[in-house]
């Protein structure tokens, strides 16, 4: 029986958290209390693990809060139940999307939106920078402002970023080379 | 013809390398979906983007879905999807099972910051692109300003955002129209 709740919860997470990944954390925290599934420490846990290992948040999160309700099939049914809805309705959208999409109207709404996405994208990446480059905990604690940024981290990004630039490799060494440099380096 | 296989297998690939949650996501797409599958083009990825924002679910979801119906229709989306997760229910099983403090690991946390600075290098990249594309004219750069400081505002939720754009997407071409019969 817990494998029809799990369907039904997750899917109704799916359902309603709009807004990405993270936007399932205060679904999740109301599923531990209610049935018990998981403590609030676990779900501390769990968002460090999802934050740091690959792929969607929100994905890793139900995978990982299915498991610890009920096993293996826990986790696969709590994670199809999740993108569900998703699939549903995107599929609706794309249908309509794809029939309006020369419209001189979708077009207009399209030329406000992409300027809108860029700015977004932005927000998100000046958070992943700030948590990369400073080191905003150390600093209150010294006041000291050389401890303020990674300075080793900021000189690497330099380096690595004119070298990216000139040689484009895949992106996927340049990931798989920078978590070797991480461990060398004892970032 | 691309293959429910093909589908899968690409979408598998960028869920495997995707550190950092929804956006992060961005530079394997224009990669992989824009550069050499040729799927979408860069406008396209940031319409499947905004819609993803305001439908309900996790973006990277929802952007696999989308890519995957406009290739093959409702089946490509289930295999792109599928495809997207797969990584992520594999490699979390492996990991709950056998560890709980993942993330307290000194090596992890190590490989980890060095994995930052990429997806910090990856992202700026990704975003000179985007701007390329996106931010054509003055009405782009005003949108652009607008949104990005009002998005430090902890209680505007993003999707009033991305409605707001859109209004000022139907507004603009509004007016420049009349201003056309007018002139």
């Amino acid at each position: 029986m817990i494998y029809l709740s799990l369907c039904i919860e997750f899917f109704k997470i799916g359902l309603f958290a709009i807004g990405g990944g993270l936007a399932t954390i205060p679904f999740l925290s109301e599923l531990g209390t209610r049935y018990g599934w998981f403590t609030t420490e676990m779900l501390t846990n769990m968002i460090a693990v999802s934050e740091s290992t690959p792929g969607p948040i929100g994905v890793n999160m139900a995978t990982f809060s299915g498991y610890h309700a009920a096993h293996i099939l826990g986790g696969i049914l709590a994670t199809l139940s999740l993108i569900a809805p998703s699939i549903i309705i995107i599929i609706l959208v794309a249908q309509v999307l794809e029939k309006f999409k020369e419209s001189d109207k979708v077009q207009a709404i399209f030329y406000g939106l992409r300027p809108a996405v860029t700015a977004l994208i932005t927000v998100s990446a000046i958070q992943i920078f700030s948590i990369t480059f400073f080191n905003t905990d150390l600093f209150l604690l010294t006041r000291n402002i050389f401890d303020l940024f990674h300075i080793l981290s900021i000189v690497l990004f330099i380096i690595l970023y004119f070298l990216y630039r000139k040689y484009k490799c895949h992106p996927i060494y340049l990931l798989l080379g920078c978590a070797i440099l991480g461990i060398l380096f004892q970032l | 013809m691309t293959t429910y296989w093909k589908l899968f297998t690409t979408f598998s690939k960028i869920g495997a390398f995707t550190f950092g949650g929804g956006y992060a996501m961005l530079p394997l797409i224009q990669k992989e979906i824009v550069e050499k599958q040729k799927w979408a083009t860069e406008e396209d990825i940031m319409d499947y983007f905004a819609v993803a924002q305001c439908t309900p679910g996790v973006i990277a979801v929802n952007t696999a879905t989308f890519i995957g119906y406009h290739q093959r229709g409702i089946i490509g989306a289930i295999a792109a999807t599928l495809g997207v997760v797969t990584p992520s229910i594999c490699i979390i099983l492996v990991i709950a099972s056998i560890l709980t403090s993942f993330s307290d690991i000194p090596i992890v946390q190590h490989a980890l910051n060095g994995i930052r600075i990429a997806v910090c290098i990856l992202i700026l990249q990704a975003i000179l692109k985007l701007w390329k594309s996106s931010v054509k004219d003055m009405f782009g750069i005003i949108v652009f300003i607008t949104i990005l400081c009002l998005s430090f505002l902890p209680f505007i939720p993003t999707i009033l955002l991305v409605i707001a754009s859109a209004c000022a997407g139907l507004c603009h071409t509004y007016i420049k129209k009349k201003g056309d019969i007018n002139i």
